[in-house]
């Protein structure tokens, strides 16, 4: 599918930062409606090459040709004019205005002369084509923030094309999709590519590089380690060419474990689907997954089973005794803990220490007199960085200043200095690279063996299908199936999750 | 710790350099009476600045000094209660104030600007309706001469007001920097859905400190009532709530939350009162008061933004 018309090549790229050498000598070439996936664990220098190709940084040495003529990228304008677009992770857009207000954002077309009017009828009508090329039914008009993460997604592609842009730049893109949209956004890359754009790929999700990619170039620790050509790319060998070793025990097979049902959901509402009850018990030792469509009411489930969200009816139960959870605090003292979807934003305080997350959950625990022991704080907050491995400098480091990985083990860390019981964990590795990956696997599962009960809350087909025991699938607020090991199989997964609980596949339910 | 020592070198600077112009500056009268402002606008700056560091903002404090002192000539001059129970009736009131704002802004979801910045005009307004805008005072404080005592008197030479701050800030130190509330302050200022998944009832805390904050000004109120001894309600305590936010501000607090200290506070407030002597002393119209308190908290910014940011890039 490839042509051999060479569209990028960037040569011997090396970039410095103080004390950090970020690329060594990198090259990247990229061939006319090529699909490139660009793989590596966090820090591997992906997104500094990405920078540097979108005209966020510059490069300290090293060329970068376009068509074989060497350019010079100094800002992200001099990018956007050799044809170069960049969809980052987090996208660049604003919620208030319409597809077209944002596709024409900064070059408006104008009339009436030194009025400068906005031509809304023109740049509605020159919207159009874009949308109907990328699938997008929707008038020009709409505003963004009525629409879907996915949908709001492509108005950047489209914005990026109606820039004739020739090669995407797309950073994680289907982090926040669902499984249809994901779909959804192959297809469209898919015609991207077979219409000449070329698009450089980066995901931590293998699954989908194996589906998309026609190559696979891999990066560690600021240097080249390799490619793979279409043939070539597995899921071994991807995580060779990222960490260098096998991964030999990338999921942590369960032990056989009693069934207890120690932990008991009847009849719970959530105030997104009021009318429709979640039920469900999982024992000790036990990995439930939770699988389902973006929307499909786990995080309000996990919500509202740690009390931050009211529940409109139902019960909460370990070892057949009520529990009364009004708040988060109550579900604390009864050792049910969650791990929320978006760490960053509800479960740390960036801007505080490893010490003063730690310890914030069970402050009290730490006083005489109502003061604070720092001492004591200090001690717990050591021993927890020790029992997760965590390579700190102090355990006064700001957690803004750690990893995506290290700050999910902050998390982590933080309930583990209490007593769990339950544990929620809401998509736990989202936007961590394979190796903390791995890591976090085998804390789970540890614990579970250590007579805790886990819920895991995950996007993610692999790992729902590696990690749990069980698999509880959820379709609008409602379990519409629930899955043992030996019918875990990833159609039976999608199709629970779109609704449909009768197939002939599932005779038995 | 190091914006707390930049301010206090301000304040130390600003010092000489009044000294130097007028030699005044040190007399004892004149430190006497900045002691005694220092204390009294120390006191509520501390509670407008624990709201700040919720990331809030209470701007009804100058309101509530009105308001305070208008009910406080009525119970004591001309309902006769004795001073105690006056006393206690006003900062009853003043939690009761503070717990209405925390309502309104926890429950409700009301901005804390927009709910303070009614009470601004409420408060105001009622004092005025109240005092029906006669001026009022304490005459020569018959009956309730230990409460005249307690509010302008002086302990070995030093003002009460300025006794009182240096109380109440250790307390507020202690429970701002050692205590569990304390940090939960911080916590909600910082990340407030964080601190609700880590199990804090942060709208509690959240409220706590409009009842802190209107405590404080029950506290303040009552000194400035005393010192003034002549309460007009439409302009007693005027602008007061952006002298308090002044000095939260110049001494570290973020208007973002989760930030800031009880030092840095009271040296903020410092810092005010001296410059307001300063204009007073150097003979400076007073009509350019407002300007050069506006130049002084704005170059003082300016420089903490500049120094912070090229710390940041070191």
């Amino acid at each position: 599918m490839t042509a051999d018309r060479q569209l990028l090549e960037m040569q011997g790229i090396d970039k410095s930062f103080p004390g950090v050498k970020a690329l060594d000598k990198v090259d990247l070439t990229v061939y006319a409606g090529e699909v490139v996936a660009l793989i590596g664990e966090n820090g591997a220098g992906k997104s500094t090459l990405m920078n540097i190709l979108g005209g966020v940084l510059q490069q300290d040495s090293g060329t970068i040709k376009i068509e074989g003529q060497p350019v010079v990228i100094k800002n992200v304008s001099d990018a956007i004019k050799l044809g170069i677009g960049f969809i980052h992770q987090e996208l660049n857009i604003l919620d208030n205005l319409s597809i077209a207000g944002n596709i024409f954002l900064g070059r408006e077309p104008t009339r009436l002369g030194p009025l400068r009017i906005i031509n809304r009828k023109r740049m509605w009508a020159e919207t159009e084509p874009y949308l109907k090329q990328l699938g997008l039914n929707l008038p020009p008009k709409t505003i963004l923030s009525q629409m879907s993460i996915a949908q709001q997604q492509m108005v950047e592609v489209a914005k990026a094309l109606s820039l004739n842009a020739r090669l995407l730049i797309m950073d994680e893109p289907t982090s926040s999709l669902t499984l249809t949209e994901t779909k959804k956004l192959f297809d469209v890359i898919r015609q991207l590519r077979s219409s000449g754009v070329s698009i450089i790929y980066i995901s931590h999700r293998l699954s989908e590089v194996k589906e998309c990619a026609d190559r696979v170039v891999g990066l560690r620790d600021g240097a080249n380690v390799g490619s793979l050509e279409r043939d070539k790319i597995t899921h071994d060998n991807m995580v060779r060419l990222m960490i260098g070793r096998k991964l030999e025990d990338f999921f942590v097979s369960p032990k056989a474990q009693a069934k207890d049902d120690y932990f008991r959901v009847s009849d719970l509402a959530t105030q997104r689907y009021p009318h429709h009850k979640i039920t469900f018990e999982a024992s000790r030792g036990e990995i439930l997954g939770f699988a389902g469509l973006v929307g499909a009411g786990r995080t309000e489930m996990a919500h509202a089973i740690f009390g931050v969200d009211t529940t409109t009816g139902g019960s909460v139960s370990i070892a057949g005794e009520k529990l009364r959870i009004r708040c988060a605090g109550d579900a604390i003292e009864n050792g049910i803990y969650l791990i929320p979807e978006d760490r960053r934003k509800s479960g740390l305080i960036t801007d505080m220490t490893f010490r003063e997350n730690i310890t914030l959950p069970d402050l009290n625990s730490y006083t005489i007199l109502g003061l604070i022991q720092r001492s004591r704080e200090t001690g717990v907050a050591e021993k927890q960085c020790e029992k997760l491995k965590m390579k700190l400098t102090s355990v006064e480091t700001l957690v803004k200043n750690l990893s995506g990985g290290n700050q999910q083990k902050v998390v982590l860390a933080k309930w583990l200095a209490l007593k769990p019981k339950v544990v929620i964990f809401d998509e736990p590795t989202r936007g961590i690279d394979v190796g903390s990956k791995a890591e976090i696997y085998h804390l789970m599962r540890n614990l579970a063996d250590s007579g805790v009960v886990i819920v895991m809350i995950s996007s993610d087909m692999e790992e729902i299908l590696g990690v749990s025991d069980r698999i509880a699938v959820m379709h609008e607020g409602q379990i519409t199936g629930i899955l043992t090991r030996d019918k875990f199989e990833e159609e039976a997964v999608i199709r629970l999750a779109v609704g449909q609980t009768n197939w002939a596949g599932n005779k038995d339910n | 710790m190091k914006k707390e020592l930049g301010i206090f070198a301000m304040l130390v600077v600003l010092c000489i350099v009044v000294t130097i112009l007028n030699p005044l500056f040190l007399s004892g009268m004149n430190l006497q009476n900045t002691a005694r402002l220092v204390g009294m606008f120390g006191i509520f700056s501390i509670g407008v600045g624990i709201v700040i560091i919720t990331g809030g903002i209470d701007l009804s404090v100058g309101s509530l000094f009105a308001l305070f002192g208008v009910l406080l000539s009525f119970m004591l001059m001309r309902w006769g209660w004795p001073w105690p129970l006056a006393i206690a009736a006003i900062l009853l009131i003043a939690i009761a104030v503070g717990v209405f704002h925390g309502f309104l802004v926890t429950k409700i979801h009301l901005q804390s600007f927009i709910v303070t910045l009614c009470g601004l005009l409420f408060y105001r307004g009622l004092a005025r309706y109240i005092a029906e805008d006669q001026t009022l005072g304490f005459g020569y404080c018959t009956g309730f001469e230990t409460l005249q005592k307690l509010t302008t008197g002086q302990v070995l030479g030093v003002p009460m007001p300025f006794v009182l701050l240096i109380i109440i800030s250790f307390i507020m130190w202690v429970v701002l920097h050692r205590s569990v509330y304390g940090r939960y302050l911080f916590a909600v200022g910082r990340n407030e859905e964080a601190a609700r998944f880590s199990g804090i009832n942060t709208s509690l805390v959240i409220a706590s400190s409009y009842v802190v904050s209107a405590l404080m000004a029950g506290f303040g109120a009552i000194l400035l009532a005393f010192y003034t001894n002549s309460i007009s309600p439409s302009s007693h305590g005027s602008f007061y709530e952006l002298y308090a936010i002044a000095a939260a501000v110049l001494g570290g607090c973020s208007l973002r939350g989760g930030e800031g200290s009880i030092i840095g506070i009271v040296i903020g407030a410092a810092l005010l009162q001296v410059l307001q002597n300063l204009v007073n002393l150097l003979g400076i119209p007073s009509s350019l008061n407002f300007a050069v308190m506006g130049t002084v908290i704005l170059i003082g910014v300016i420089t903490d933004q500049i120094l912070g940011r090229r710390k940041a890039k070191s």
